[in-house]
């Protein structure tokens, strides 16, 4: 649409411009002078070029952690999309329910990510946990803070019981949009509930599942507070996630070099991603 | 194929409908004969639509039952009765070729491929749509979907009923009179009963052989447009039916015969028995001339249609509308009108009168 | 002096929507734009409106040119084929809405919101929302909030075409009467020819981003320049044939020799397109001089008072109307009658051409 020009409504832009600029372009350009930058202490700092970057992408931890964050994300996509479009088809379309489902869901999003983390690290505790302490009765040698396999488990139990809510909610959104004809035309064509998701709603719901996926994406590939408060990166560093792997780099070796050539890889990475998400679902709307 | 009954069939929406208001479907026996193409007229919120969502099995009806036939299908679902819809905007299945559109039904019901392929290359020929059954459905313009929910509705066998939900809705004007006129000619190639529900008097009157009016819920007259058009039962169906519709004006009855702003006026159904009862006279502005003697009028406004004018006027208080060829005269202000004998009628109470028993 | 669009073109992307079109509307009765959907109808009432800002060109209003001005600073109203109405507001709200904008006092407001609901027969709904009224009484709502306005340009873009067949009948009537003698300029978008001649005032022929005539709607339908616009101001479509005229005689493709009506007497000799309204083809002969025309039958539509006869003959489908009821069976050859003397010729390019001795 090309509507008629008013120059004044820059004007009202430029407070946001300002957040922005301070919020995050200068920290942004403070990294980048980091990564390009040593320092021996004394706030001397010396040009290295891509010193660093060929330093950290070499390195095998990061490659563990990478490896790591890759596998973790993976999962819960593999897990969280489907689990959330199942939800979303049984929840109810009209009537009293409606709401009581929708808050049901939107609870869990409701609570700040640390006391999740908090949550399920006291629940699972394999000796006074509810969790931990029942599949441990139950004959299940479970203890997340001693086994890697129990902790990556408890992980991502945590984040599909965190997150999906959110996959089931836009799902629901675009399944409620699709007019009552398609259903009754599929009535009468004879087809089965199978075809009818996988020739009706699933087409239907392309778009509001691209952006839910999208979503768990970028959020899941950055995750920090729960698994962080959840094992620390434990035990060892079985479930030391890129972001937890950055953070201990950073803040805990202070090697601002190293941090900040991965910070701005990681930062790459999502940007690279999400671009060819994007151009997807562009070229999907123009087809 | 078989006759469709309709029997004391009765709807309401609402769990507890007390009001008539709330009763969708009032009262209604139909029986639609095997193979015709027939019309379901009547304006928004009649109980067309309800009518044909019962027929087609997608809403169970509180009272009465449908045969199929000798077959009671009043508790079977739509794909057990073997009917075919087609909805006011398309439905295709997005992801799919127009081919495979087509073949749907067929496939869910595990016919072979091969007849598949035949039977999907007839009636894509009959609906034009042979040139695009390779491509993917969700590229064809409005008419071209529509086009494939009929082929959809048209392509099983066996099918006994094909509804029709007002398709024209999404379709450009243009392009309206292709499709009504590829629709009829369906009819009368493939033979399949086939009910079409409109509020648009030329679609129905130009597809059906028989038209049903509703109105309220309540079947109001069921004949040929031409029946419908010439003897209407009810004031309604004349006001309907007809564009503009007929005029209907009070009249009293004075000696036996039909009085109008003072004077006599002849119709083709005159009452000699009693009188009572609002009663009113309709004549369809067809039937209406200018003449040198009659009914004193004057001209407030003449609208061009291109092929004929309408003209309005006003008798005593009264406003009567009647159409002009194009080219024929158009007389000064005052004039005077004469209504057709045989085609001016009483009405009481709105029904068509009848000598006798009030209706 | 009222709307004037000068050289006027509108261009998104790298479309043109509008090419280079002048027009200038009449001051009183509807200015009718009539053309298939998307021709353009919608794009240049924006453009009069200043919701959109044309690409080139000027748009003149009352002697002031208004190109640039935002809609919001000229006293515009519009309605739309769909019913836009406040969904939260009453029928009151909604119309007073555009009042309340302006600032006015609540006695001033109360006072013309009624004057105008009193006209559209809204006064026993003005407490309800909406979403409870049917689609006659909201589309009416609509309209009352477009008139409360006394806006200087009305635009109404194709407002009855969501409403039931009897309805549209109504309101199409009423309309006229409601926006007479008010001091506006009033633009009416259509798809339907039928619309276009019963509302009467002047008609511009959209097609494809240009206005290919422009005139009173009685001359445009019955004096077209063009073959464009004859077609659109058709319905049911125009039939057409590519002939020659040698002398006094029209041949058609089969060889067949035709008189040449009086009325086309003094054209060339040469290639032309005869065009000719349906209802000029009829089963019964009018005039002596119609020329018998013979074809099978493809569709017959009786419509209660007339049948509408699709039949195929020279090569091409071409469709009668007659009175009456006239049952043909599909395959059998029909005969019909044609009245060349409402004929129009047109040029191979479209241009029309007319007789004149």
């Amino acid at each position: 649409m090309n509507k008629t020009i008013n120059n004044r409504a820059w004007f009202l832009v430029i407070p946001v411009v300002a957040l922005v600029a301070f919020n995050a372009l200068i920290p942004l350009m403070t990294v980048v002078n980091y990564s390009v930058q040593e320092t021996f202490g004394n706030n001397e700092f010396f040009w290295s070029g891509v010193t660093w970057f060929e330093q950290v992408l070499r390195d095998d931890r990061f490659h563990g952690a990478l490896g790591r964050q890759l596998f973790f994300t993976g999962t819960i996509l593999l897990i969280e999309v489907p689990l959330g479009i199942a939800i979303a088809l049984t929840m109810p379309k009209k009537g009293p329910w409606v709401s009581v489902c929708l808050v049901l869901m939107a609870l869990p999003l409701l609570i700040p990510w640390n006391v999740v983390g908090a949550m399920w690290n006291i629940m699972a505790l394999p000796d006074i946990g509810l969790l931990g302490h029942t599949l441990n009765e139950l004959g299940i040698d479970y203890n997340y803070t001693r086994q890697p396999v129990s902790a990556w488990v408890t992980l991502i139990a945590m984040d599909v019981w965190h997150w999906t809510s959110l996959v089931v909610l836009l799902s629901y959104a675009g399944l409620v949009s699709i007019p009552e004809a398609y259903f009754q035309a599929a009535k009468i064509d004879g087809a089965k509930s199978w075809a009818v998701f996988r020739y009706i709603q699933l087409p239907k719901m392309k778009r509001v599942l691209t952006i839910a996926i999208l979503l768990r994406f970028m959020d899941s590939f950055m995750i920090y507070t729960e698994p962080s408060v959840l094992t620390g990166g434990g035990p060892g560093n079985s479930t030391t996630l890129l972001s937890i792997d950055l953070v201990k780099t950073a803040l805990g070796q202070f090697d601002l070099g190293p941090a900040a050539a991965t910070s701005l890889v990681y930062f790459l990475i999502v940007l690279l991603v999400s671009w060819v998400f994007y151009t997807l679902m562009m070229r999907n709307e123009e087809s | 194929m078989a006759k469709v009954t309709l029997e004391n069939l009765a709807h309401t929406y609402f769990n507890r409908a007390d009001g008539a208001a709330e009763w969708a479907v009032k009262r209604v026996n139909l029986e639609w004969a095997d193979g015709g193409a027939f019309a379901l007229l009547g304006p928004s919120g009649c109980g067309k639509t309800t009518l044909l969502n019962i027929m087609s099995g997608l809403v169970h009806p509180t009272h009465g039952r449908i045969l199929f036939g000798e077959r009671d299908v009043t508790g079977l679902s739509p794909e057990e009765r073997n009917i075919a819809q087609v909805f006011q905007f398309p439905v295709v299945y997005d992801t799919m070729s127009v081919y495979d559109n087509i073949a749907f039904p067929l496939r869910n019901r595990g016919m072979a491929e091969s007849e598949i392929a035949t039977r999907v290359a007839e009636i894509a020929e009959l609906t034009e749509l042979t040139p695009m059954l390779k491509q993917r459905a969700a590229g064809l313009t409005a008419d071209g979907k529509q086009k494939i929910s009929l082929a959809r509705g048209l392509v099983r066998p066996d099918v006994n009923l094909v509804m029709f939900d007002e398709p024209l809705t999404v379709i450009d004007p243009h392009l309206k009179w292709v499709l009504r006129s590829k629709l009829r000619e369906l009819h009368q190639r493939v033979g399949t009963t086939m009910i079409y529900v409109t509020h648009d008097q030329t679609e129905a009157l130009t597809f059906a052989d028989q038209v049903v009016v509703m109105n309220a819920g309540e079947v109001v007259q069921i004949g040929t447009p031409v029946e419908l058009f010439e003897r209407p039962q009810h004031t309604f169906v004349g006001h309907f039916i007809g564009s503009p519709g007929m005029n209907v004006l009070p009249t009293e009855i004075d000696n036996g015969k039909a009085v109008f702003a003072g004077l006599p006026v002849e119709v083709a159904n005159p009452l000699s028995g009693s009188a009572d009862g609002k009663l009113e006279l309709g004549v369809r502005p067809e039937f209406v001339s200018f003449g040198t003697d009659g009914i004193p009028a004057t001209i407030t406004s003449v609208a061009d249609a291109g092929r004929y004018r309408i003209v309005d006027t006003q008798a005593s208080g009264h406003r009567i509308k009647l159409l002009v060829d194009e080219g024929e005269a158009i007389p000064a202000q005052d004039t005077y009108l004469r209504f057709d004998p045989g085609q001016t009628r009483l009405y009481r109470d709105g029904w068509l009168a009848t000598e006798g028993v009030a209706r | 002096m009222s709307l004037e669009l000068r050289n006027v073109t509108k261009q998104v992307g790298g479309e043109i929507h509008i090419f280079p079109t002048d027009l200038k509307l009449a001051d009183d009765g509807f200015n009718i734009l009539l053309g298939t959907t998307l021709a353009g109808k919608t794009t240049l009432m924006q453009l009069m409106a200043g919701l959109h800002s044309p690409t080139e060109g000027e748009v003149w209003f009352r002697g002031k040119n208004v190109t640039g001005v935002p809609v919001q600073k000229r006293n515009v109203s519009m309605v739309y084929q769909q019913f836009i109405n406040y969904p939260n507001f009453d029928v009151y709200e909604n119309i007073a809405s555009p009042l309340r904008v302006a600032g006015m006092s609540d006695p001033v407001i109360k006072q013309r919101v009624h004057a105008v609901s009193d006209l559209l027969r809204l006064s026993p709904m003005l407490h309800r929302r909406p979403s409870e009224l049917s689609g006659g009484q909201q589309q009416r709502t609509a309209l009352a909030r477009a008139l409360v306005k006394d806006a200087d340009l009305v635009l109404l873009d194709e407002p009855l075409a969501n409403l039931d067949f009897k309805l549209r009948e109504e309101l199409r009537d009423e309309l006229p009467k409601l926006l007479s003698g008010r001091d506006c300029t009033v633009v009416y978008a259509t798809t339907e020819p039928s619309e276009a001649l019963l509302l009467g005032g002047h008609t511009a022929a959209v097609e494809k981003g240009r206005v290919v005539q422009f005139g009173s709607t009685g001359s445009v339908y019955r004096d077209p320049d063009n073959f464009s616009s004859a077609a659109i101001f058709s319905e049911p479509p125009i039939n057409r044939l590519a002939l020659q005229k040698e002398g006094e005689r029209l041949i058609a493709p089969s060889g067949d020799k035709w008189p040449l009506p009086s009325a086309l007497a003094g054209a060339a000799d040469g290639r032309y397109i005869l065009a000719l309204r349906p209802h000029n083809v009829t089963i019964a002969r009018r005039h002596e001089s119609d020329v018998p025309l013979a074809g099978q039958v493809v569709v017959t539509e009786i419509s209660g008072s007339e049948s509408v006869i699709h039949f195929e003959v020279l090569g091409t489908t071409w469709v009668s109307q007659s009175h009456g009821v006239h049952r043909l069976a599909v395959g059998s050859i029909g005969n019909f009658f044609a009245d060349l003397g409402q004929a129009l010729l047109f040029e191979p390019d479209g241009k029309r051409v007319k007789g004149g001795a």
